[in-house]
């Protein structure tokens, strides 16, 4: 049986200030969710709370991961029990090439199950590294760049999903993955991505707009404003969003409307 | 080893770590020594150290002048803290044996060990062209490669090296290094003791590197090597330098001298791997002087010590000469790494790169001090110096000192500085991938020492990284 993924009413705040009110939302391994909302309404809020950001306070709530509670959780533990975000805004950490970070990954998760473990070989983690490379489009080069150091938006998006298929996780955030690209690029990093998903993958697509959506094809859409999850529903939802703005459902739910 | 059985004193070195004292903190019975002078300096102790090395007259007037020279010279108080240091507990000479080997085996089994523990016999066999083993004041082993030999490249202790070749040591000892440089040159000089000295005949390129290692066993111990390196023209050398002492409650002081000389379209690299305990001042003056074309390389890693206070230099003498700077420091809790380096353009068309980088963890304290400086008429120089400093923890310090004095209009001078803390992003963006806060540490030092750790052949970069990892896990236990 997959995993799933349960927030029950999640209260996040950031310094003090009540962010997410009350957030709601399962899903399970081989789902694809997306989650829409307008700026502010909580979205990355949700993404780091869920994979254990310390400036992310979590004042009530449960998040229960494959029958693990995660808030007791550090990152790197919930990262090594099948969870993953994709950031928005990568961050670059110099000297440290792509290649050498993903094995460091992957052999933190072989040792966190068995301590004994000598971790992957050398040439059994180029294999797979050239395989998912390959899977993904890119350029075996980049396995020798410093991690995100001068990588343009695209490159670092595509980074992230390089890291998400090599890792793979059981559920993986992204988080505005679309933002900051071009169509192209757009198009490169969703096709990524949709090689991705099958049973073993669960999704949550974080995003403000519809186009990603339409090379991911989820199955449920929410739509969140200020801290809750307002609406649930299937792809229309998507359309509806994209045929009327955020507007009607502002007043709909009675909330203010924040800054665009 | 558990708090209560600490003194005050020792607590106050609990940064070393234990690994420190697992592998280097181990240190030998002392009850051996063939010679171990009283504590304290005096001319006296200058003139009997001369003595019984059997010198010739001109090098105990030199030691006897120098003596004067420190007495004279007050206590440096521009850079760390050296209030404490007293020269009267000291013992300036120690000799654990009576004479020197070129076979380990026929080191003595305590002094033997010690450098099998350090791995050093082993180095030898792999890759290295030649070592030198000092273990207190003297040189206990010496080896170099016979088909290096036959070449005619000399790799000899210093007391050895004035002994065989007088006229090559008269002609360059202090000669880059004057007497009267500084108060712990002209300290170095009065009762040197060791070191190494290298002559590489024209055009020979010594491919694998020739390593000293330096141990300090004793307590109050004060270890006053004496490096002196003649490339000749068109040469090359790598000489590495290593050295570690056992973690005693009181202070033990090194004080070397290294003096090195490149000739037209010579290359020398000097490498250190400094990894003194925690308790041990590390005041040292290296310079080199570049000719024609010749290059010349420091490469400084400063890991170990209490306060290290050490600027290796390059004169560039001579049109087309090169000198390159890399250092790194690593200052843990309650350590001061006063590091950086100084480029001297004397000759027009000459070049030069200074790279700094340094850690500081804890309360750590690391420097840069750095001079770049071009004389009148060194016209058509250009020069690049780059420090970045990487802060671990919210108590840790780091200070750049760059000083730049140009009396020539036709220079190109670049010099970028960077601090930067090691982020809450940086960290949660590699915990999100599954490693540890430890291993996510370590992963972000170890990146940012990269550009320079890869400059070093692949053993000492491994030595260099696994040094900082240890250095690393320090404060963790």
């Amino acid at each position: 049986m997959g995993a799933t993924l349960e927030i029950r009413n999640l209260h996040v705040s950031i310094n003090d200030t009540p962010i997410l009110k009350g957030v709601n939302l399962t899903i399970n391994q081989g789902e694809t969710h997306a989650l829409m909302g307008p700026n502010g309404s909580g979205k990355s809020t949700l993404a780091y709370a869920l994979m254990g950001h310390p400036a992310y306070t979590v004042d009530s709530g449960e998040v229960i991961f494959d029958g693990v509670d995660m808030l007791e959780l550090e990152a790197d533990e919930r990262s090594r029990l099948g969870l993953f975000l994709a950031f928005q805004y990568p961050v670059a950490v110099p000297g440290v090439t792509v290649a050498n970070f993903l094995r460091s990954a992957i052999n933190a998760r072989r040792k966190s199950e068995n301590p004994e473990d000598p971790g992957i070989t050398i040439p059994d983690f180029r294999r797979l590294l050239k395989n998912k490379m390959d899977l993904l489009g890119i350029d075996h080069k980049f396995a020798g760049r410093y991690l995100n150091e001068g990588f343009s938006g695209g490159e670092k998006k595509r980074n992230e999903v390089l890291q998400l298929a090599t890792l793979e996780p059981k559920i993986g955030i992204l988080d505005e993955t679309d933002s900051g690209l071009d169509i192209d690029a757009l198009r490169i990093v969703a096709d990524g991505v949709n090689k991705l998903k099958g049973p073993q993958l669960g999704i949550l697509v974080i995003t403000h707009y519809k186009r990603m959506l339409e090379y991911l094809q989820p199955s449920f859409v929410h739509m969140i404003m200020d801290g809750q999850i307002v609406e649930s529903g299937g792809p229309e939802l998507a359309d509806e969003i994209e045929e009327y703005g955020y507007k009607p459902f502002f007043a709909k739910h009675g909330v203010e409307a924040t800054e665009d | 080893m558990s708090d209560r059985q600490l003194t005050a004193e020792e607590r106050s070195l609990r940064y070393i770590n234990e690994e420190y004292l697992e592998k280097y903190g181990f240190h030998d019975p002392d009850d051996f020594y063939a010679i171990k002078s009283e504590p304290g300096l005096s001319e006296d102790v200058v003139r009997w150290i001369s003595a019984i090395k059997g010198e010739p007259t001109w090098m105990t007037e030199f030691r006897v002048r120098a003596y004067h020279e420190f007495l004279k010279k007050p206590m440096p108080t521009w850079g760390a803290d050296l209030s404490q240091i007293d020269f009267d507990k000291i013992r300036y000479y120690v000799r654990a044996t009576e004479r020197q080997e070129s076979n380990w085996d026929d080191v003595p089994p305590d002094i033997k060990q010690t450098f099998d523990r350090l791995g050093i016999p082993e180095a030898e066999q792999k890759f290295l062209s030649g070592v030198g083993a000092q273990y207190e004041s003297e040189v206990v082993y010496h080896k170099i490669r016979e088909d290096l030999e036959s070449k005619g490249v000399l790799f000899l202790d210093m007391d050895s090296g004035l002994r065989e070749h007088p006229e090559i040591v008269r002609e360059y000892f202090g000669s880059v290094i004057p007497l009267t440089d500084n108060k712990f040159a002209a300290l170095n000089s009065a009762v040197w003791s060791g070191g190494s000295f290298i002559y590489v005949p024209p055009g020979v390129h010594v491919e694998m590197p020739l390593q000293a290692y330096f141990r300090i066993n004793t307590e109050n111990m004060g270890q006053f090597e004496r490096t002196l390196i003649i490339v000749d023209e068109g040469a090359f050398v790598h000489y590495v330098e290593g050295c570690t002492a056992p973690i005693w409650s009181t202070d033990s002081l090194h004080s070397a001298v290294v003096e090195i000389i490149v000739k037209k379209g010579g290359r020398c690299r000097y490498t250190t791997i400094q990894n003194w305990s925690s308790n041990v001042y590390n005041l040292v003056t290296k310079r080199a002087v570049a000719y024609e074309n010749a290059t010349m390389e420091w490469v400084d890693a400063n890991l170990g010590s209490k306060i290290t206070m050490k600027y290796p230099a390059v004169y560039l003498i001579e049109p087309g000469a090169h000198g390159e700077i890399l250092s790194i420091a690593f200052a843990g809790d309650g350590q001061h790494q006063d590091a950086g380096g100084k480029v001297v353009h004397v000759a027009p068309n000459t070049t030069s790169r200074i790279i700094s980088k340094s850690i500081s963890k804890d309360t750590g304290r690391s420097s840069y001090r750095g001079l770049l400086k071009a004389h009148k008429g060194a016209r058509n120089i250009r020069s690049n110096v780059v420090c970045d400093a990487l802060l671990l923890d919210p108590a840790a310090r780091s200070d750049t000192y760059p000083y730049i004095e140009i009396e020539e209009d036709d220079v190109t001078v670049g010099h970028e500085a960077s601090v930067s803390k090691v982020g809450e992003e940086q960290l949660f963006y590699l915990m999100s991938r599954g490693l540890s806060e430890a291993e996510a540490n370590s992963m972000i030092v170890n990146g940012f020492i990269e550009p320079l750790a890869r400059e070093l052949p692949a053993e000492f970069s491994l030595e260099l990284r696994r040094l900082i990892e240890i250095q690393l896990e320090g404060s963790v236990g």
